[in-house]
């Protein structure tokens, strides 16, 4: 089997392995080292796609990452990628495409009726167009615009494939292997330099490959192959291909991405499908080359108009031909480059040539080879719709104004060039004040702002001696200043046939009579009149014709459109390019998959998973867990069919009656030590703490400055300069940093040291009126009696040899004590009290029979203390010392803070006993009232009491201390429910607080 | 993302440590009688500069110390980062 447009030997591919692929559901194959592009134009397969807004005909402009049109959809391995550029898309076994933006085929697309309808569809149709009337734009106008235009389709799937993140530093990071980038990575490595070196192409060499050139008596390609080979074996030196610096980030952090499987049809198991560098440089070089722009005339949209560089590329790696009849249209030396490659290949070009005498080494090359040659000749328009069949060609004056007779001429491909525009993107995003160069016509880089480099063509430099000598340069002395060795290389001999320059002329006028569309960007179907329209209506700003007209948007984010856009822009106003500026150049360069993006950080492990030690018995013994933050704690032990409001009520009924346990490691713990510890926690707390005795613990409440509750808990006092806090779950990082903050800016002559110990030990409570039967089990050896051990107090002691803590304190309201042991004791002291706890019927309880138990024993917690309220709102104003200073203390007078009618903690029944009260329900006097309804307080939590076997709720209500016994309406919108309440004391269980004392 | 020099662990990425706010607030001494503007200021008032900014960050996931740090707003440059008892 044969491919018409495969030439027999040229090229970089192995002709040796076939590779079947599918596309459009038709099977082709190509070669191993073919991209899906050069495939499919060996096999003659121009038409790729629909454009955007026209669904014009689409073809292959580009060759590489500025393809603006040869965006497919790829299915690789039961998996679907919109967006592929087919350009960039390296071919494998099995490879399956589809062209997008086509209904319903690529042939035949309905879609194109507006290719015939643009007259109607200029520049800002879609803002002009479907504004009214309103009410359709849902319904009517999105849903078509939605089948009509957007490019692929995102999976819905799960992405089961693996992507990586990768953290790493260098002295140099040179992002682009042509070249410059050889040239100063080999530079830099002699030298001593630790060298990363990407390129985001499979081959390493850039243009090397590609030019008749050569450096040190050896063709380009044969050096950049040794010095690739070199480098890839020195350790100070990473070599990465199919690798994109795509952004750069403040403090020289550049961002790569690494395509580490896209080329293969599977992933390898233990593989990730790409891989996210960050990279942190000492100095970065910028070495991305540069892109041909366009040359701008009728229809240059057509399948067959593509860049001279692209059809150069396609015949000299891949050993296809993009034409067998084609015709060089270009301004500058670069084409004739091109035609010399064809006519060397058997092919016979014609070459149009916008100037009218020029003169260099390259053109007597072709002159010689007998290349036809037409000077001062343009392309007025391609012909041809799915694919280039002729073109309409005609001399043009001097002046460039005017157009000599239309002749008709035969091609089947047109390969433009337009000189080249130097990639800055990296550049640009650095910060750096980028400059227009007048004799390239192009913006280069300027004064760098971070430790950046840019050479060779992105700089504007476009022989290979110059760059060649800057970047041996530019790489010795930027490692010397980093290692302060001084081995040089010395730049190679070069020898390169020379250029003259290039043609400003870029823009063929349009016939009398003709309405050619001329596009400037192909991605988005912008034409040369659709920016004229904008400036016309009065868009002077780049940006906002970016914005208004589309160009240099999309996935090739204007990478051969945006220099002819100013240009135009530029002669519309009468101004020079650089008054006119260019947009702002933002990463990412190239497209990146959300999936590098996220790297390893999906489902459960976008955060960590924090575990008690006793986890593994809760698991065991049928657990329904609950995320509390980031760890994971039971929320109630389900027993057979058991529902959650079921196992609950059992558990928490089972604390008031007989004893049940929990696991409360999660709350946080902080070992507070130093001889000024108690004065620390004197300023931290509202309340008292320099007579707290050695052995009691004290509840506290602590504040922010702006007089809002921060936190509360306990903490003890170990002995005489030992303190023990302990913290919410949910608060426990920030009380750390709170007390650091104040001991090391505030107050740094506090002589205290704070450290978590959250970690270190597994706490257990132990609630219900049987909990000190079961103590004394536990500790036979010391007295837990009421006198031994009281309310608040604490006591050392052993748990069947084990060291353990024990403090008498209750969250529960009951009697209740909390036991810590060291973590790896946890399980341990676990199933002891399990097996001890048997004769008094003990259940372990979860987090939802804690919130019962607490909020009908009315004890405030996080859904109270939720950063808006203050002390007098939770009922804690008793906490507020009145003798002393503290943290936030003079906030606490704020107007606002002391009015008479000031929010309140209050208990809510529902008049009917029945209705359980959705959580955050809102408190009104009159269900029936005008919308808005006047708010006069929230439901922060609810439960059903277990002690009286009705629905409870806490509530933070306006004026709430003087609404007890007031009757009010609990409204849901969102449970679409409207109750009936009574407001009661929000202690609703033991008020008096008895059997915590008992 | 920001390189920061910890005066205590040296260079470090931006995500190790967490911000602040302005260095140069100094809270009012305890049991000080202040007038509310005073407190107000110190609370909420805060200028938002561009240019040379002292500030506060925490190595929070490296040796937990306050520091300060020198950063301009505008550009991101650090001239300089101090421990926390240290002057300008």
């Amino acid at each position: 089997m044969t491919q018409d447009f495969r030439l027999d030997t040229v090229g970089l591919i192995n002709r040796d392995k076939k590779l079947s692929f599918i596309f459009n559901g038709n099977n082709y194959f190509g070669y191993e080292g073919d991209t899906l592009a050069s495939a499919l134009l060996a096999n003659g397969v121009h038409l790729i796609g629909r454009s955007f807004k026209y669904h014009r005909p689409r073809g292959f402009f580009g060759a590489g990452v500025d393809e603006p049109y040869a965006v497919v959809q790829l299915y690789r391995n039961n998996e679907t990628e919109p967006n592929v550029k087919a350009t960039e898309q390296e071919l494998f076994e099995g490879l399956e495409a589809k062209s997008v933006n086509c209904w319903p085929s690529v042939n035949f697309d309905i879609g194109a009726i507006n290719n015939f309808l643009k007259v109607f569809l200029p520049a800002g149709f879609y803002y002009k167009t479907f504004m009214w009337p309103k009410s359709f734009w849902y319904k009517v106008y999105e849903p078509f615009i939605r089948k009509a235009a957007g490019l692929g389709v995102a999976s819905t799937k799960h992405d089961k494939e693996r992507y990586e993140h990768k953290y790493e530093y260098c002295d140099l990071l040179i992002a682009g292997s042509g070249p410059a980038g050889l040239a100063s990575a080999y530079a830099a490595a002699k030298n001593g330099a630790r060298v990363i070196l990407a390129e985001d192409k499979p081959r390493y060499g850039g243009t090397l490959l590609t030019s008749e050139v050569n450096i040190g008596n050896q063709t380009g390609k044969e050096w950049s192959e040794n010095i690739i080979t070199e480098l890839k074996e020195m350790p100070n030196v990473t070599v990465r291909n199919r690798s994109q610096v795509f952004g750069y980030y403040d403090h020289n952090m550049l961002v790569m991405l690494e395509k580490i499987s896209d080329h293969l049809p599977k992933t390898k198991k233990y593989h990730p499908k790409q891989r996210l560098w960050y990279i942190r440089a000492k100095e970065v070089l910028i070495s991305s080359g540069s892109i041909e722009r366009p040359l701008v005339f009728g229809n240059n949209d057509t399948p067959g108009v593509m860049l001279s560089s692209a059809a150069k590329e396609y015949l000299k790696v891949y050993g296809v031909l993009v034409g067998k009849k084609p015709l060089i249209f270009t301004n500058n030396d670069s084409g004739y480059e091109t035609a010399i490659e064809f006519k060397k290949n058997g092919v016979e070009p014609i070459i149009l040539d916008t100037r009218k005498e020029p003169n260099s080494e390259t053109i007597e090359e072709a002159k010689n080879l007998g290349i036809q040659i037409k000077l001062s000749y343009v392309v007025v328009a391609a012909k041809g719709y799915k694919k280039v069949d002729s073109a309409e060609i005609a001399k043009i004056s001097d002046n460039k104004n005017n157009l000599g007779a239309l002749e008709n001429i035969n091609c089947d491909c047109i390969c433009v060039s337009g000189f080249w525009t130097p990639t800055i993107h990296l550049a640009s995003q650095s910060g750096n004040k980028t400059k227009f160069d007048k004799n390239i016509d192009a913006f280069v880089p300027g004064v760098s702002k971070q430790n950046e480099t840019t050479l060779g063509a992105a700089n504007g430099k476009f022989t290979l001696e110059e760059t060649l000598k800057d970047s041996f340069d530019a790489g010795y002395e930027l490692s010397k200043k980093i290692t302060k060795n001084e081995n040089k290389i010395l730049c190679p001999k070069v020898v390169e046939k020379k250029k003259t320059t290039h043609d400003k002329f870029w823009c063929v006028p349009l016939p009398k009579g003709k309405t050619y569309k001329r596009f400037l960007d192909f991605q988005n179907d912008v034409a040369v009149s659709d920016v004229e329209i904008a400036v016309k209506e009065g868009y002077r700003s780049i940006e906002h014709v970016k914005r208004y007209t589309t160009l240099g948007m999309a996935t090739d984010q204007g990478k051969t459109s945006n220099l002819n856009g100013l240009q135009l822009v530029s002669n519309i106003e009468n101004k020079i390019v650089p008054e006119v500026g260019h947009t702002t150049f933002r990463p990412p360069y190239t497209p990146v998959t959300i999936g590098a993006i996220v790297g390893r950080e999906v489902g459960k492990h976008s955060r960590p998973t924090r575990k008690s030690p006793i986890h593994y018995w809760h698991e065991k013994n049928n657990a329904v867990f609950v995320d509390a933050g980031v760890w994971l704690r039971p929320r109630y032990y389900k027993r057979g069919n058991e529902t959650l409001f079921e196992g609950s009520k059992r558990e928490a009924k089972n604390v008031r009656t007989n004893v049940g346990v929990c696991d409360v490691t999660t709350l946080g713990k902080i070992d507070i030590k130093g001889p000024d510890a108690a004065e620390l926690l004197n300023r931290v707390y509202t309340n008292a703490w320099l007579k707290l005795p050695v052995g009691k613990a004290r509840y506290g409440v602590m504040l922010r400055e702006d007089g809002i509750v921060m936190d509360d808990g306990t903490t003890t006092r170990i002995s005489e300069n030992h303190y023990h806090m302990t913290t919410t779950t949910a608060q426990a990082a920030n009380v750390l940093s709170h007390l650091e903050y104040y001991l090391q800016v505030v107050w740094p002559e506090l002589n205290v040291n704070v450290v978590s110990t959250t970690e270190q030990w597994a706490g257990v409570a132990i609630a219900g009126p049987k909990s000190r039967d079961l103590l004394k089990k536990l500790f036979p050896k010391i007295d837990v009696s009421n006198e031994g051990l009281p309310f608040m107090g604490y006591l050392e002691g052993e748990l069947f040899g084990v060291h353990a803590r024990i403090f008498r304190i209750s969250f529960s309201g009951e009697l209740a004590y909390e036991v810590n042991v060291e973590s790896d004791n946890g399980s341990f002291m676990w199933e002891k009290i399990m097996e001890l706890g048997k004769n008094f019927e003990i259940q372990p309880y979860g987090t939802e029979a804690l919130s019962t138990l607490r909020i009908e024993m009315g004890h405030v917690a996080g859904s109270e203390l939720d950063g808006r309220t203050i002390p007098y709102d939770n009922s804690l104003e008793g906490m507020i010392s009145k003798k002393k200073d503290f943290i936030g203390k003079r906030s606490l007078n704020r107007k606002a803070f002391v009015a008479k009618d000031r929010q309140k903690v209050v208990g809510v029944i529902p008049l009917d006993k029945k209705t359980s009260i959705p959580e955050g329900s809102h408190l009104v006097k009159d269900k029936n009232a005008q919308l808005p309804n006047p708010k006069l307080g929230y439901i922060s939590a609810s439960c059903w009491s277990v002690e009286f076997d009705n629905p409870f709720s806490l509530a933070i209500l306006k004026d709430g201390k003087n609404m007890i016994g007031q009757k009010l309406f609990a409204m849901s919108p969102l449970k679409n429910k409207t109750i009936a309440v009574e407001i009661v004391s929000s202690h609703y269980v033991d008020p008096k607080g008895e059997r915590v004392r008992s | 993302m920001l390189h920061i020099k910890c005066p205590h662990c040296g260079m470090r990425s931006q995500n190790e440590f967490s911000y602040g706010g302005d260095a140069t607030v100094k809270r009012p001494e305890l049991n000080k009688e202040i007038s509310d503007q005073e407190w107000d200021n110190f609370v909420y008032n805060r200028k938002s500069l561009r240019g040379k900014h002292l500030e506060l960050w925490q190595h929070l996931s490296g040796c937990r110390q306050w520091i300060k740090v020198e950063r301009d707003t505008a550009t991101h440059e650090i001239f300089k980062t101090l421990k926390a008892n240290e002057d300008i």
